[in-house]
């Protein structure tokens, strides 16, 4: 439960804690820092790992189908590493001295949120190319910021996850391209993935800044260094010449270059959609929450039959 | 323990031919072995190293940020162990 009220903290410490933040020092996991700081990290650090596992069910969803080897090596090896950044994300949340354990048990639960973006179908091969070229892509727009983020293990994940992620990025834009210049249909199912893929992709960066409740502590504290919007509008920005590029439409009609500010402006976002589904309702909530609680329900017996080996083998060595 | 996941270890990995290893992370794993195994899969699945080290975190002692400044103190106020704390004669090249 929210607390009624803030702890309280020594102002003297507060505002040295502040002044590192503004002379742009890493904050380290022993160093001092404010409790509401701690958890506003928890929280965020906790629902990027999710989201980073999450983020493998909707894509695992293909592998078995992939049209070629080479598709199909390059997408396990792409949902691997959506395991992996899931881990070194809560490995730095652990840092913060909470157990993985607990954030687990949260997100199996359904009382802990991930992105959204997951709560959509993967329906045809082509949306494994728009995760890819969209998702991941609207994903390093975000992390880049975040690699510059006042807390270091967090900023050290992020450098780590945007090497990876421009793989991610690549091989999804090479599918897009791939289907783009086929057949007519395979045409019309890249369109198609587009036009499904591209409103959920800009709400990732979520609500405007002004009906964000938490984007003014984490911008005041150095974790986030940019609005929702100005990341929203250079993704847009990066992704217009793209989608040209490989002949596909972005399905806006109000997006238009604006020589003025030299952005793309584009359409309303449809708001009551992206709460609706960050409040459970999306097409796969239910689903995504369902498979991820089974495939740990699975890994029971992995887990205790290597605490049994383990504490067998200590036994042994002990006696020894 | 049943739904356990193992206790913390600390991965360091040494990058390359003559470099020191380096800390990269941590992972969860029931004994050094696995640990091993983990450290592989989850930080060096394209080539980022060539050793590692996992070490239980639990065994880690570290330095304390409050101390930083009485802990460091004995090696920074010492110009005398730096090469630009000695003189040397004009046009001489050592």
């Amino acid at each position: 439960m929210e607390q009624m009220t803030a702890p309280v903290e020594d102002p003297k410490r507060v505002a040295e804690f502040e002044a590192r933040i503004a002379r742009g020092e890493t904050i380290e996991p022993k160093d001092w820092m404010p409790a509401k700081y701690r958890k506003q990290l928890i929280r965020q650090m906790s629902q990027h790992a999710h989201s980073e596992v999450v983020g493998m069910l909707p894509e695992g969803n293909w592998i078995t189908r992939a049209p070629t080897l080479r598709r199909k090596m390059g997408l396990l090896a792409k949902v691997q590493d959506e395991a992996g950044h899931g881990l070194y994300i809560y490995c730095g949340t652990e840092t913060l001295g909470v157990d993985r354990h607990e954030l687990v048990q949260q997100l199996l639960a359904g009382t802990a949120k991930y992105s959204s973006i997951f709560n959509y179908p993967t329906i045809t091969w082509a949306d494994i190319g728009a995760i890819g070229w969209l998702v991941d892509g609207a994903a390093i727009v975000n992390q880049t910021m975040l690699a510059k983020a006042s807390y270091g293990p967090y900023a050290r994940a992020m450098v780590r996850i945007c090497k990876e992620e421009n793989f991610h990025k690549k091989q999804g834009f090479e599918i897009m391209t791939t289907l783009s210049a086929g057949t007519p249909g395979q045409h019309r199912m890249a369109q198609d993935a587009l036009n499904r893929w591209w409103w959920p992709s800009l709400m990732m960066f979520g609500p405007h800044d002004k009906d964000s409740d938490n984007a003014a502590e984490m911008t005041k504290w150095g974790v986030k260094r940019k609005s929702n919007d100005d990341l929203r509008q250079r993704f847009v920005n990066l992704t217009v010449a793209q989608a040209k590029a490989i002949n596909l439409e972005i399905p806006d009609p109000l997006l238009k270059y604006n020589e003025e500010t030299e952005n793309w402006d584009f359409g309303p976002i449809d708001w009551d959609e992206f709460w609706r589904v960050v409040k459970g309702d999306g097409p796969c909530n239910r689903e995504r929450l369902a498979a991820r609680n089974k495939a740990h329900d699975d890994g029971e017996w992995v887990r205790a039959a290597s605490a049994a080996y383990a504490e067998k083998r200590a036994k042994k060595s002990e006696a020894a | 323990m049943s739904d356990s996941q193992g206790p913390l270890w600390e991965v360091f990995m040494q990058p390359g031919d003559a470099e020191p290893h380096a800390h990269v992370g941590s992972v969860h794993a029931y004994d050094a072995e696995q640990a091993l195994q983990n450290a592989r899969d989850v930080y060096g699945r394209r080539g980022e190293g060539i050793n590692i080290w996992v070490v239980p975190s639990s065994a880690i002692t570290a330095s304390t940020p409050e101390d930083m400044g009485p802990f460091f103190d004995p090696g920074n106020d010492k110009a005398y162990r730096h090469p630009q704390f000695y003189k040397v004669p004009r046009g001489v090249r050592l």
